[in-house]
């Protein structure tokens, strides 16, 4: 995806009186897979919204854009750790739910392609109660990779699945969302070493880069450089208040 | 089976318990008649009270479905449009003030002693409870699916129409099974205050004739009908969740 744009955001937000997060900036490089590392309330889900657009409420003072200067509305997909399907939606209609709410063609066939890649060619037309918790959030990927953005945002999508398969989600995503610019919000060590090409640990005190192993993502989950890593990004967890 | 086992079980226990009432007391028939005497006249008279639970029922029927269609139509502009919140919304309360059955003669003045002041009497009853249990639930529809639909930046007119309205498709079921119930009371108030057919007619005949027998087989059948109306919409309503 060669239009993916850099995502860069600074400044400072809070939420009535209640600051969220001091003054800061990040940057999340083009077509790279970011992953912004933190303990739970120092404000991480809230860069996320700011980059959606979904920032009604938030006091926001400072900038979060792309750096190709083009507006990011209409540019950015968004899955979160909940699957978020509708309930009386099949797997194929809710893959094409995005074109559905905006009126344009809804492209079936390609839902049908993309549903195989994530390896649900069979399970096409289940409704999502007849799906397991790691086939729905499967069926929130094709939802994702349907919308086609180059940006995509990821709010701790894999958080709530068993270790398996979390890690299949983790290695399916990274092939599949590869070229574009990916945001990915998680508080799980592991995870970040596994698949950040990028790595922003962000507490209260602000933002710090850590570069992560040469190994290209996903990495292997036990390859001594992978977990001496993971185990030192703990250990920053660990330190910060 | 069991189900049926038991409400078989909880009709007997009520019968025989009527029936020890009115033996014990020694209550004459003009007072409260036995269980027995109530079904001879039942049968005995199938053809009456079938020809009056007819109409009742129609009227029932009519007053059901075009207070479901009105409030589901009134509680989709309430969410789609500010404006009519703001306006609509304290009249329906107020509505709610104003007692329905103090609404049936002047209804019966206007619309006739005919059918229609009678579903309009089942409509008016049940139109608040339709439309504020599907209103309601358009408003919780979860806010994370409408952050999706922003993100995906869809129109405001399908959201309403592709999340909203089917997400809250079992409040608006909620508020039929509620609506079920009540059409048969508004229908029979409508009867009492002025009509010449219908079960609540044959009711208030038979009562002040003395035949206590016949006032409470049309009982016996109006309540049937109800639970039976109950039954049908809550079917229907399953049915409309799971397609």
């Amino acid at each position: 995806m060669s239009d993916a744009p850099a995502l860069r955001l600074s400044g400072r937000a809070k939420i009535g009186a209640a600051p969220i997060f001091g003054p800061l900036s990040l940057r999340a490089p083009a077509g790279e897979w970011t992953c912004l590392l933190g303990p739970s309330g120092v404000g991480k889900s809230t860069v996320l919204r700011l980059f959606a657009g979904l920032g009604d409420g938030i006091a926001f003072d400072g900038e979060a854009v792309a750096e190709d200067g083009v507006r990011l509305d209409g540019r950015v997909a968004l899955m979160g750790q909940s699957d978020l399907l509708m309930p009386w939606l099949d797997a194929t209609a809710n893959v094409t739910l995005g074109a559905r709410l905006r009126g344009t063609s809804p492209g079936r066939d390609r839902a049908r392609e993309i549903l195989g890649r994530v390896g649900l060619s069979e399970h096409a037309d289940k409704r999502p109660h007849a799906l397991s918790g790691g086939q729905r959030q499967r069926v929130a990927l094709a939802r994702t990779l349907m919308e086609d953005r180059p940006v995509v945002l990821l709010d701790e999508p894999f958080s709530a699945l068993d270790a398996r398969s979390r890690a299949q989600m983790q290695d399916l995503a990274t092939e599949l969302l590869a070229g574009r610019t990916v945001l990915h919000v998680t508080h799980d060590a592991a995870e970040a070493a596994r698949l950040g090409q990028t790595i922003l640990l962000m507490t209260r005190a602000g933002i710090a880069s850590f570069p992560p192993p040469e190994a290209s993502t996903p990495r292997l989950y036990d390859a001594p450089g992978t977990l001496a890593f993971q185990g030192r990004l703990l250990r920053l967890l660990m330190d910060t208040r | 089976m069991r189900r049926a086992a038991r409400i078989g079980g909880v009709a007997l226990t009520a019968l025989l318990l009527w029936q020890a009432l009115v033996t014990l007391a020694e209550l004459p028939r003009f007072i409260l008649p036995g269980p027995g005497l109530v079904f001879a006249t039942l049968w005995s008279s199938r053809a009456l009270i079938a020809e009056h639970a007819l109409i009742t029922a129609l009227e029932v029927l009519l007053g059901l479905g075009l207070g479901a269609v009105l409030g589901f139509a009134s509680a989709i502009l309430l969410t789609a449009s500010p404006l009519a919140r703001s306006i609509l919304r304290p009249m329906l309360v107020f509505s709610q003030a104003v007692p329905v059955f103090a609404l049936a003669p002047i209804l019966t003045l206007w619309l006739g002693y005919g059918l229609w002041s009678k579903v309009a009497m089942a409509l008016l009853i049940i139109y608040f409870p339709v439309t504020s249990a599907f209103f309601d639930a358009l408003m919780r529809t979860p806010p994370a699916w409408l952050e999706l639909a922003r993100v995906m930046n869809a129109t405001p007119a399908r959201v309403l129409w592709r999340v909203r309205v089917p997400a809250a498709l079992p409040g608006f079921a909620s508020g039929l099974r509620l609506a079920a119930v009540y059409a048969p009371i508004g229908a029979i108030i409508g009867e009492w205050v002025g009509a010449s057919r219908g079960l609540g007619y044959l009711m208030l005949l038979a009562n002040g004739r003395a035949k206590i027998d016949l006032m409470f087989a049309a009982l016996i059948v109006l309540a049937v009908l109800t639970l039976l109306l109950h039954a049908a919409v809550d079917a229907a309503c399953r049915r409309l969740w799971e397609r």
